[in-house]
């Protein structure tokens, strides 16, 4: 199991932010997690990838206490793609992609020949390529965004964290995206764990979802079992109708305004 | 073909490689340069090979080589200005590289070495010294004080702004103005009871490197080299906490420890230069910038590059205000005289560019 939750919880000066979550990720799953603004799920990813530490609980990672890992061991294990990103200095986009590959690299060594190739294949795969000279500094939002995508996977990490990467993406580099991520966990077997807004995007990508709200894990479970009207209702107080939608050949979800 | 496009590659990466040592060797030399000229420059003119070969003659022990040379010229090279000239160097090197880490840690190209206050805690330290005319370790007090004071005002200022979320470069920044204008006020206040005091008390502020002495130049040195070392081993760690703290978490940096190592580091690199020279500003917020616009932001190259360019700006500045101008002014008011225009060039310059360094 790369992630074992039980009973964990989190407060920031006084407010409970997570409270008691118990909840194991199986290996190479795609694991969506949904859930209004400020229910914790930016926390959840903090705690997962040991940059907050739970003030209650346990969170163990493949079969050993987080706590134990060094961060220079957990850097090699999980990567991870921040919600926002911004950058004050003018680092090329290839620097940034190489930076992925630290972890790798010894403290004063030059990155070996295969730093180099496994930075390029990425580079070429999510189409960053195009911009490899540039100053990260003077790339919008979105093309920004896929660098730092490109950036957590040289870290060839098991477990990939994403923190709604794709909001900032048109549904084209989106895609590609998730695909390249999809296609490493199914044939490596790597884990992804995602927090989603897009709810469709998520039905089609994701095969197991968490639910949350205000800290507290609403359901979680097969995405085919727990995506349903309830559940949206419950987690977002809006009515939904959810659907097998046969074109994408997954769960879709539509909205009914409320009046 | 995949195979000849690697080999191109990683020429390409020997390349760069090759044009940093190439870059570094040539500031390197330049610096040997403008250390040896500007020994020769002043009330008693020496031909640089002159210089040259009284400095040989010392280190290696041969005095026969020192014949026919001026019996006055060894005593002005060794004992008066070689002293006053590598603490220049050195001093400004220390700034420099300073003001790299302090622009890389907190995230903001404006910052230099004294935006925690050290500079007004190390003034602070020094009136105080000079005023009470403490002389308790001679003609160390004031520096001593001066040290002190910096470093006390540091630990404050990070005291200050660190909370349960670890140290946020907007927190230390404002502690930093906040401690800063404290100690003005204060020093202000030693200003006005020190009568007659006042003048020492202004043209230490001011800054100069008359006087300084071998021991002077050594024990900065010392300093200056821990912290280059210490900021070599940490600088691909600044480059990743450049993608900010939860990056360079998930990239395997200790932040925390990384920042406050740096940030104290720094600090005392920046609090022993006060203390030698006085307060001197704009190297450690102009070397950076003009390295950065040479190396790119690797902190990797722009340290070592910095702390040469550094070296040589003071050095230069020293050697304008020592020998070139027809009466010493202060090394403080001069940087910033020049330093302050040329910043403002610059920057319109990047602006025009539209790149944001």
């Amino acid at each position: 199991m790369p992630f074992e939750l039980t009973g964990v919880s989190f407060s920031y000066s006084g407010d409970k932010v997570i409270d008691d979550i118990s909840i194991s990720i199986a290996p190479g799953m795609f694991c969506g997690i949904i859930g209004p603004n400020g229910c914790g799920k930016t926390t959840l990813l903090d705690l997962l990838a040991k940059h907050r530490r739970p003030t209650a609980g346990r969170i163990a990672y493949k079969d050993r206490d987080l706590g134990t890992y060094s961060t220079k061991e957990l850097s090699q294990e999980i990567a991870l793609v921040p919600q926002n990103f911004y950058i004050n200095f003018p680092f090329t986009v290839k620097e940034v992609v190489m930076m992925g590959r630290y972890p790798h690299i010894p403290r004063f060594s030059a990155p070996s020949a295969e730093d180099v190739n496994i930075v390029q294949d990425i580079m070429e795969k999510t189409e960053v390529s195009e911009f490899t000279d540039r100053f990260i500094t003077e790339l919008s939002g979105g093309e920004r965004q896929r660098v730092v995508f490109a950036r957590a996977l040289a870290q060839s990490a098991h477990v990939l964290i994403l923190d709604e990467a794709t909001s900032n993406l048109d549904i084209n580099h989106s895609i590609s995206l998730l695909n390249i991520c999809e296609r490493r966990m199914t044939q490596q077997g790597r884990t992804v764990i995602s927090v989603m807004q897009d709810i469709n995007l998520a039905a089609v990508y994701c095969d197991y979802l968490v639910f949350m709200s205000r800290g507290c894990i609403v359901t979680h479970g097969a995405t085919g079992d727990v995506l349903n009207p309830d559940t949206i209702r419950k987690v977002f107080n809006v009515d939904a109708k959810v659907y097998a939608e046969s074109y994408s050949g997954s769960l879709q979800v539509v909205f009914k305004k409320n009046l | 073909m995949p195979f000849r496009k690697r080999q191109k590659k990683s020429r390409f990466r020997k390349k760069l490689q090759q044009e940093a040592i190439v870059q570094f060797a040539l500031l390197a030399v330049f610096l040997g340069a403008v250390i040896i000229v500007s020994t020769g420059m002043g009330y008693i003119q020496m031909a640089p090979a002159t210089v040259v070969k009284i400095i040989f003659a010392k280190i290696s022990g041969q005095s026969n080589l020192l014949e026919g040379v001026d019996s006055i010229f060894p005593v002005v090279v060794m004992d008066v200005r070689l002293p006053r000239i590598l603490s220049a160097a050195v001093v400004g090197a220390g700034l420099a590289i300073s003001g790299v880490v302090f622009q890389g840690i907190l995230l903001n190209p404006l910052a230099d070495p004294y935006t925690l206050g050290v500079s007004a805690g190390a003034a602070f330290g020094a009136s105080l010294a000079i005023l009470f005319n403490i002389e308790m370790m001679g003609s160390y007090s004031v520096p001593l004080f001066a040290f002190v004071g910096a470093a006390l005002t540091l630990l404050f200022v990070v005291y200050l702004s660190s909370s349960s979320g670890g140290l946020s470069s907007n927190n230390l920044i404002l502690s930093g103005i906040i401690v800063a204008a404290i100690l003005s006020a204060g020093i202000s206040f030693l200003k006005y009871v020190a009568d007659e005091q006042v003048a020492v008390i202004i043209f230490w502020l001011m800054g100069s490197f008359g006087s300084k002495t071998w021991t002077d130049v050594g024990l900065t040195f010392l300093f200056i080299l821990f912290g280059f070392l210490a900021f070599m081993f940490f600088a691909r760690d600044m480059n990743l906490l450049s993608l900010g703290n939860r990056t360079a978490s998930s990239l395997g940096v200790d932040t925390r420890k990384v920042t406050i190592f740096l940030l104290v580091t720094a600090s005392l690199v920046a609090a022993i230069c006060v203390s030698v020279s006085g307060i001197i500003g704009f190297v450690g917020l102009l070397v950076p910038h003009m390295m950065r616009l040479l190396t790119g932001p690797d902190n990797r190259r722009l340290i070592p590059m910095s702390l040469l360019a550094g070296a040589i700006l003071l050095l230069i500045a020293d050697t304008i205000t020592r020998a070139v101008l027809p009466s010493e002014i202060p090394i403080g008011v001069l940087t910033a005289l020049i330093g302050g225009p040329f910043f403002c060039y610059i920057f319109r310059k990047q602006q025009r560019m539209r790149k944001v360094l």
